[in-house]
């Protein structure tokens, strides 16, 4: 059977020279970064590149880079870590409704300290607004956090405003930009970001690294205690064949990133046409134009999205939805109900992403499976009857 | 996830759709949950003589519906009444506990459609004794879980 992979936004397989840039950092070139020694000191160096190149992908300095095991815990380093360290000028921090589980749940842990959150509204593009931040800000606001690109509908927000909102009112910023990274120039210092954290493993690398951008002379305490690595930051003996990859795989996506957005965007609009044009009852979600390279996110109105992805599945088909069935709660995903979707459209949510193995015959069956998929499952629908005949 | 009764009843339903002229018809769910079962039935000699359903909802709720009405087909009512969500799932091979709901509500949508023959009929049936269709049985907080 065929098999189409059009969940890239979960995760990416990781590329051929990626991995080959990894190997011998498990056999040869083992060391321990920490170690005096040759063998450690040779890992030391490969570290040091790797944090250069990663570094240079942003434009920032290299010692501004800190590995971490993922982007969940950037997020939560960058949060914690400055919320907890800046206590002297505030306990106010501004995020948005829509925001990745690490950030939101990584604030609601800090709700139990004490910390004061507002949380901002989007509009039904899931854009936030520029005036609500503005009026959100308080004299004891210490970070606003709000995420470069929306993981589920993929909208991306104004990040050079926000830092300059931020920045006006003395106030760090912080971005979550996993789903950013790879898919869109990011200048760190042109921007104004002043914490970034990103993943590895959207971006063709391996699971289990990522980094968090440090801007020079942010206080931030450790959220991680142990040795002296990271500069006594983050501690924990490196992973650092996965920093390898992620390097490689960091440089690749820096260096074709003109020709892979370019690609993702036409496969993008093939998929969204094509679905628009063969299946009635469809909401496109998340902002038009301002959007994930890759992010296709519809809602199928009288079906429910847990019964399209295993329909899907059947025809080789991966993706991914926002229905309850899929969330594990009993409510669909809370960014399509921060952007005003009722429940009953919610449940029907299907987001495909299209990474850089994706072909055009891939996009054009898929479009032909979800036209069948569909159908079958609105003849079984109840819902769907009553707007055929009226009844 | 799902047993490979579940996926043959979710990718193969049977007795889907509905029956014109039915002898009672039952609904249950709501959309706000994400699922709705709909059931059509055709009473003969007080024998259920077809069955048939809509269902919106995710794989394992269409599955329950498939599976309760091969279930049902044929009997009686006092049997078809007596028949359990707990039937439902063995029959499923087994349900992952969040989705045991979906057993519940494709018991109840059965009891709907003969409530609502019994109304069209005037018949009573000690099985729907207490029965309410107009209770909102989708309230997923209250299901206890079943063993099994």
């Amino acid at each position: 059977m065929r098999k189409i992979y059009l969940d890239y936004s979960a995760t990416t397989p990781v590329k051929k020279e990626v991995v080959e840039e990894m190997l011998p950092y498990f056999t040869e070139n083992f060391g321990n970064a920490s170690s005096i020694h040759g063998f450690g000191q040779d890992a030391k160096r490969a570290l040091e590149k790797a944090r250069a190149q990663i570094a240079a992908t942003i434009a920032a300095p290299a010692d501004t880079v800190y590995f971490t095991a993922g982007g969940s815990e950037s997020d939560n380093w960058a949060i914690k870590g400055v919320m907890r360290a800046n206590k002297a000028k505030g306990n106010h921090m501004i995020t948005c409704k829509i925001e990745h589980h690490a950030v939101l749940h990584t604030c609601q842990a800090l709700e139990k300290e004490g910390v004061e959150v507002t949380y901002l509204d989007v509009d039904s593009d899931g854009m936030i607004s520029l005036e609500a931040l503005k009026a959100a800000i308080r004299p004891t606001t210490v970070l606003i956090s709000i995420m470069f690109i929306n993981n589920e509908i993929g909208t991306m927000q104004p990040i050079q405003d926000i830092a300059q909102i931020a920045h006006e009112s003395g106030v760090l910023f912080h971005t979550d930009a996993v789903q950013a990274y790879g898919n869109v120039k990011i200048d760190v210092s042109a921007m104004g970001i002043d914490l970034m954290s990103v993943s590895s493993h959207k971006i063709y690398g391996p699971k289990g690294v990522g980094a968090l951008y440090i801007k020079k002379g942010i206080k931030i305490q450790n959220l991680i205690e142990g040795g002296a690595q990271e500069k006594k930051r983050r501690a924990g003996t490196e992973n650092v064949a996965g920093i390898m990859g992620f390097a490689k795989a960091a440089q690749i996506a820096h260096d074709s990133l003109e020709a892979h957005v370019e690609k993702l965007v036409t496969l993008r609009e093939r998929l969204l046409k094509g679905i628009l044009e063969s299946v009635d009852y469809v909401k496109h979600n998340g902002h038009p134009t301002l959007r994930h390279p890759g992010n296709v996110n519809v809602c199928f109105e009288f079906i429910e999205g847990e019964a399209l992805l295993l329909s899907l599945n059947a025809k080789g088909i991966g993706g991914s939805s926002g229905s309850a069935c899929t969330s594990g709660s009993l409510d669909p995903s809370h960014v399509l109900l921060a952007i005003g979707l009722p429940h009953e459209i919610a449940h029907g949510s299907l987001r495909l992403t299209i990474g850089d193995f994706t072909t055009e015959e891939d996009v054009d069956y898929t479009i032909e499976a979800l036209k069948e998929v569909v159908q079958k499952l609105r003849m079984m629908s109840p819902l769907y009857d009553r707007i055929q005949g009226g009844k | 996830m799902y047993t490979e009764t579940v996926m043959d009843h979710f990718m193969n339903p049977r007795n889907v759709g509905e029956i014109e002229n039915a002898d009672g018809v039952g609904e249950v769910g709501n959309v706000k949950c994400g699922d709705i079962m709909r059931i059509y039935i055709k009473v003969n000699d007080e024998k259920i003589e077809d069955i048939k359903f809509k269902t919106f909802g995710c794989g394992s709720a269409i599955a329950a519906s498939s599976i309760a009405t091969e279930l049902i087909m044929g009997l009686s009512i006092e049997d078809a009444l007596k028949v359990t969500n707990k039937q439902v799932v063995d029959a499923l091979g087994g349900l992952p506990a969040v989705k045991i709901h979906c057993s519940v509500l494709a018991e109840q949508a059965l009891k709907a459609a003969i409530y609502d023959y019994a109304q069209k009929t005037g018949k009573t049936y000690a099985g729907l004794e207490g029965f309410d269709p107009t209770d909102d049985h989708d309230d997923h907080h209250d299901i206890v879980e079943i063993e099994f």
